[in-house]
């Protein structure tokens, strides 16, 4: 049996590339890690040195401006340099591999990357090429994994839910074309989350989800109905060209979120959403900026779930 | 087993009368998890001070973490401003010095305040930083493999807990 690329011989976790696979006690060890981290922000001082002397790179070969954001803070909370490299622009332009891209900046003494790239797979490709000192962490790859969305989902639902065990969790919108629902998925299949939902039209929720025990709803309603949970996924403008949809307006009025719809959940359910939101798109502004929405949290949990995940990882041996 | 007796809960009653003969005006104890918060606890509650004693981890500040990694404790939490504030830092076990140091770094984190001093149940010796209590109530020698530490029971009890590292 191969060993998980992401874990070493005692089981810790030195890259992040993916939820998949990974035991349930060392997602709970990045949750619990991270909730040291949130207070660091009522600090004096909002910075600790676990990262000191460290330089992390960013590498992001698709456009963010949120996610590299986020991955920026959170080093510079932990004391590292931040390299941000704008990979779309430069060197890939101009016909670099990618792996002549990772050796180059090795050769700079990096010590982490953080990748995000339009192929699935490319982190996964880097973690088996750096060195054995230099820590990967995936930002997005493709269609395939988002793990520290995923992650940062779970210390949400963790936050406001406490208990996993008794949850309906439901995924609505674009599913087919989310790494964040993937990622989202493996995270609440681990945490034992017993009902997922996944909820959108044919042409945007894959049939084979069933097989990862997801129920697949293409009527809202009943997706919705009785959650505890509801996260909603940006409708990616660009998949409105093909015939996937007839139009945003036809897809808001079927599966948009709006206060009528929210009132078949449970009454306490929180609204959740990765960004950037399309308000009138997959979610009302009533919705968005309610009671019951918990985005602008999200956002900041982001930033401590990917503190836990940069120091968990830099403090392992390979 | 080790042969080594003390009693933690005789050697508490010690410490309980050399904090109070540390405490300022204004005072606050703070106690260095796991360990130093039981005893900061108790001892908020028996020098009947006002609120609850602080809790203080060196988790983000210890030297170990390129080795070692992160370590699990609960996060600090300072329920009273700081700044200008008389601190009594509390532990169970004074060794090496490198956890004190790391919570100092802590402690300043949250602000600056008005002197730091240092109480501990026992003083085992064998510092590698210029780190000296104010108070112990015991001062012992062990040797270097051995682990020892505080435990407490479901009544809130104190013993001394000695492991032999690698054993």
């Amino acid at each position: 049996m191969t060993r998980n690329p992401q874990l070493n011989k005692h089981g810790e976790l030195i890259h992040l590339l993916s939820i998949e696979g990974l035991p349930r006690a060392v997602l709970h060890g990045i949750l619990d890690t991270a909730g040291t981290f949130l207070s660091v922000n009522d600090r004096e001082v909002k910075k600790v040195p676990l990262l000191r002397g460290k330089s992390v790179f960013n590498l992001f070969f698709e456009n963010s401006t949120r996610t590299r954001t986020t991955f920026e803070i959170a080093a510079k909370r932990l004391s590292a340099d931040v390299i941000n490299l704008d990979i779309a622009k430069s060197s890939a332009a101009k016909g670099e591999s990618l792996l002549d891209t990772i050796a180059n900046l090795s050769a700079m003494h990096a010590d982490m990357f953080v990748v995000r790239h339009s192929e699935s797979g490319a982190p996964y490709l880097i973690a088996q090429h750096c060195a054995p000192h230099v820590h990967v962490v995936n930002a997005g790859d493709g269609r395939h994994a988002h793990p520290t969305q995923g992650l940062l989902d779970m210390y949400t639902i963790r936050h406001y839910k406490q208990d996993f065990t008794q949850l309906t969790v439901a995924i609505v919108g674009d599913i087919v074309h989310s790494r964040v629902a993937r990622s989202d998925i493996n995270a609440l299949t681990t945490l034992g989350v017993p009902e997922i939902r996944a909820v959108g039209p044919k042409t945007l929720v894959p049939g084979d989800l069933k097989e990862m025990g997801v129920r697949v709803c293409h009527d809202m309603v009943e997706g919705i109905k009785g959650a505890d949970v509801i996260i909603m996924l940006r409708l990616q403008n660009e998949r409105m060209s093909g015939a996937m949809l007839p139009s945003a307006g036809e897809f808001f009025k079927n599966y948009g979120l709006t206060q009528d719809k929210l009132a078949h959940a449970k009454p306490d359910a929180i609204v959740m959403h990765p960004g950037p939101i399309n308000r009138g798109v997959e979610i009302d502004s009533s919705v968005a900026d309610g009671k019951q929405s918990v985005i602008l949290p999200q956002v900041t949990f982001g930033i401590a779930v990917r503190m836990a995940v940069m120091s968990t990882i830099a403090g392992n041996d390979a | 087993m080790s042969t080594l007796h003390l009693n933690a809960e005789a050697l508490y009653l010690d410490l309980l009368s050399g904090v109070r003969g540390l405490l300022q005006p204004g005072a606050a104890l703070v106690g260095i998890w796991s360990g130093g918060s039981w005893l900061a606890e108790r001892l908020q509650h028996d020098l009947k001070l006002d609120g609850e004693a602080g809790v203080i981890s060196s988790a983000l500040h210890r030297d170990d973490f390129g080795s070692k990694g992160l370590a699990s404790a609960d996060p600090t939490r300072l329920p009273f401003e700081i700044e200008g504030k008389p601190i009594v830092l509390i532990d169970d076990v004074l060794y090496t010095g490198r956890t004190t140091r790391a919570v100092i770094n802590e402690l300043f984190d949250f602000g600056r305040p008005a002197s730091v001093t240092l109480a501990v149940l026992v003083d085992r010796g064998g510092r590698e930083l210029p780190i000296q209590p104010a108070y112990s109530a015991a001062r012992i020698a062990l040797p270097r493999e051995h682990k020892l530490s505080l435990a407490r029971d479901d009544e809130g009890r104190f013993s001394f807990d000695i492991k032999e590292e690698g054993a």
